[in-house]
């Protein structure tokens, strides 16, 4: 039957075809006797990578196969989101080695997108912690890969978008936790120089991110807060966290109902907003100890806080530029304060070194922001495109719906070599998104 | 432990029931024509639930194999639920017997040879529930579904006189009647969503319905006017419809 799919930008917004299955055989079967098909998670990417003409939603396909309490060893299907997985694993001590910035995403979109969490500069991304998974290829067969195993398909599935096939297990490894609590440090910077020099005062913390408001000019161009953190152990905890300290947080929903007018967010509600959030902390320095879901998850506390972007939807923009060219930062968030086209989330991040085939990370400094789909905007993001190119840097493709082809091939270095790989298991564009098709990456 | 018995167990409704039961700490025991194919079920609910799971062979046209299906298992479980059925193309049907064969026998023949010898081991142990999932379809022949809907027809007239019986020896006997519900069968209809449940739904009503011992649930409530119009039309009015 035909659906109206969108993903959580809700642009861009297509019909289509949308078929689940929970047996393998039945998909192996669908997929040998069908083309133009995308594997779809929980639809959290930001833009068009599964959205396609025949969607294969991987939600109920959500058996959780294995469990080595001993050795931390999770082995699933790929529709399991880490929501479920977090309410099996924080009891029994263990934690997801990698977690993006909302829970409600599945381990299959996990590996597709090949996801960094804010412990990137230490425990890389999602494919890092992989010990094994099994794809479908466009042949219809299933295939097992791992770092030492059909190796070419198993890093072009690592970030591969759902363009080699369908993945449907994936074993990885887990990180062991003694409390479910994390011990937080706040700490306000005054402008970009500032909360860059924090990022690296504080680089050896497992887990580190900030929040900057962008529309600052002047000498507070940039101000953030850092917000740093580790997982508390049992000593850090308070009496009453001590008493249970692997227990689940209380489940809390708040939801927005339908799309908000696109007017309530224009620069001047940004600017208020912005300005409660950095002035809510009073002090410079805040520690204190908190449930790990405030922490990773702050925005799944509103269900569907995407609605208020109303209903054009909205793009988030995410490029990352390598270490050395930390100024081209400067020189985009200039260019954004400048038009006084800000972002309620404009979220900074480090990552480490990692070598990729197609995985959107890369040594150097990471800047999310959103905005609503207006007039312009496109044109405007292109001019961004530009600058994020002259630094030597690129945009990730799980948030990305509008970038246009050559940007692409000219940003990731092993493009080509992707999609040869591609070609190889996808032969007669089996696996095909409208990203896929707007970026030629199965031509 | 108490335990349930599900048959039919690899749909999406006989999931979302087995894990509703589970998240209860009932031990569970899956037949479906592939045990093999219910194994990552079975691990995963042992594993979100900490339940004792138990897989097993069972084909609902395959009259002769199921007083032994049911000798093998491991305990006798509380609650036994059938769940099986199939949809099968009614235009197909109608000119070849095969199918509307395996339609009847699916859903009506297959399911009164179990459940006539799980009503037996109840009245020897003097307790159990049984639950049986029927259809909407049921209620009156349609010209689109008319083989599925009397061989349903024939299943709900079955757990009511069932009900009837061991009611008198302290057994319960409950019919479903979901309406549409979102699953595999369903996926290539259009469906009207206000009409339409999702499996997990339909698990919770059967569950507190099953608890408070109803006899018949209509999973959504609109669904028992809907047929309550449904069948009062007069039949020289409804032969002229095309439903
Ligand atoms: C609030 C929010 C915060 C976020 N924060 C971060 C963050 O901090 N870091 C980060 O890296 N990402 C982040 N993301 C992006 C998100 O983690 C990724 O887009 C993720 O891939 C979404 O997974 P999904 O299961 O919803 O898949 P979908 O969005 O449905 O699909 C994403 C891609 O995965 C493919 N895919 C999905 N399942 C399969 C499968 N079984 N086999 C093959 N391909 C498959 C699809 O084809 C598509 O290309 C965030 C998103 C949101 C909404």
């Amino acid at each position: 039957m035909q659906k109206r799919l969108a993903n959580w930008g809700n642009y861009p917004a297509i019909a289509s075809e949308e078929s689940s299955f929970t047996q393998e055989e039945q998909l192996r079967n669908f997929v040998s006797t069908n083309h133009e098909l995308i594997a779809r998670g929980n639809g959290r990417c930001y833009g068009d990578a599964s959205l396609g003409k025949h969607s294969i939603s991987m939600l109920k396909y959500d058996k959780i196969l294995s469990f080595d309490t001993e050795k931390g060893i999770m082995e699933c299907q790929a529709g399991v989101t880490l929501d479920q997985l977090l309410d099996i694993l924080v009891p029994k001590g263990w934690f997801l080695p990698i977690t993006p910035g909302t829970k409600f995403i599945t381990i299959g979109g996990a590996v597709a997108s090949d996801v960094h969490g804010k412990n990137h500069h230490v425990d890389g991304a999602f494919s890092n912690h992989i010990i094994d998974m099994d794809v479908i290829t466009g042949t219809g067969e299933t295939i097992t890969c791992s770092p030492n195993q059909h190796t070419d398909l198993f890093w072009a599935t690592c970030g591969g978008m759902g363009l080699t096939g369908v993945i449907t297990r994936v074993k990885f490894d887990l990180k062991k936790i003694e409390t479910a609590y994390i011990r937080q440090t706040q700490i306000k910077a005054k402008n970009l120089e500032d909360v860059i020099r924090l990022f690296e005062e504080y680089k050896h913390y497992t887990y580190s991110m900030a929040w900057i408001d962008c529309l600052k000019q002047g000498d507070s161009f940039g101000r953030s807060i850092l917000i740093v953190g580790e997982h508390a152990t049992p000593e850090e905890l308070n009496a009453k966290q001590a008493k249970a300290p692997l227990t689940l947080p209380v489940k809390r929903k708040l939801t927005v109902p339908f799309n908000l007018p696109s007017f309530i967010l224009n620069t001047l509600t940004v600017k208020i907003f912005n300005w409660l959030y950095y002035n809510k902390n009073l002090k410079r320095e805040i520690n204190n100890v908190v449930p790990y879901e405030p922490f990773f998850y702050p925005l799944d506390a509103i269900l569907h806080w995407n609605r208020g972007y109303g209903k054009a939807g909205f793009v988030q923009y995410q490029f990352v530029l390598p270490l050395e060219h930390k100024d081209g930062l400067v020189a985009i968030l200039k260019r954004i304060s400048d038009k006084g086209w800000g972002s309620f989330l404009a979220v900074l991040k480090v990552f480490g070194n990692q070598e990729s085939l197609i995985s959107f990370p890369m040594e150097g400094y990471t800047l999310a922001l959103d905005f609503p789909v207006r007039k312009g905007l496109f044109e405007f993001l292109d001019e961004l495109d530009e600058i994020v190119l002259q630094y030597g840097g690129r945009l990730y493709l799980s948030k990305d719906a509008r970038m246009k082809q050559e940007v692409f091939w000219k940003s990731y270095p092993n493009a080509e070599k992707f999609a040869a790989i591609v070609k190889q298991y996808n032969n007669d564009k089996r696996f095909t998104s409208l990203q896929s098709e707007r970026l030629q990456l199965t031509r | 432990m108490p335990s349930v018995l599900i048959l039919g167990a690899g749909s999406d409704m006989a999931v979302a029931i087995a894990r509703a039961y589970a998240s209860r700490k009932y031990d569970l025991q899956l037949a479906a024509r592939s045990g093999q194919a219910l194994i990552p079920l079975q691990q995963d609910l042992q594993i979100r639930h900490s339940v004792n799971v138990t897989v097993h062979d069972f084909d609902a046209t395959a009259f002769n194999s199921h007083a032994a299906f049911y000798e093998q298992l491991p305990v006798i479980p509380d609650i036994s639920i059938c769940v099986f059925g199939y949809l099968g193309d009614q235009e197909k049907a109608e000119t070849n017997w095969l199918e509307a064969e395996r339609i009847i026998n699916s859903n009506y023949t297959g399911a009164v040879s179990i459940l006539n010898i799980i009503a037996e081991r109840y009245i020897t142990k003097g307790s159990g529930t049984i639950i049986g999932i029927s259809s909407v379809a049921g209620e009156r022949g349609r010209m689109s579904n008319y083989i599925y809907g009397s061989a349903k027809a024939g299943f709900s007239a079955y757990l009511s006189g069932l009900r009837n019986r061991l009611f008198h020896k302290g057994i319960h006997v409950m019919s479903v009647q979901p309406g549409f519900v979102n699953t595999q069968m369903t996926q290539h209809l259009a469906l009207p969503p206000l009409l339409t449940a999702q499996p997990e739904a339909v698990a919770a009503a059967v569950l507190k319905a099953a608890d408070k011992k109803k006899n018949t649930l209509f999973v959504k409530w609109h669904w028992k006017y809907i047929m309550l119009i449904i069948r009062n039309i007069p039949e020289g009015m409804f032969k002229k419809l095309k439903l």
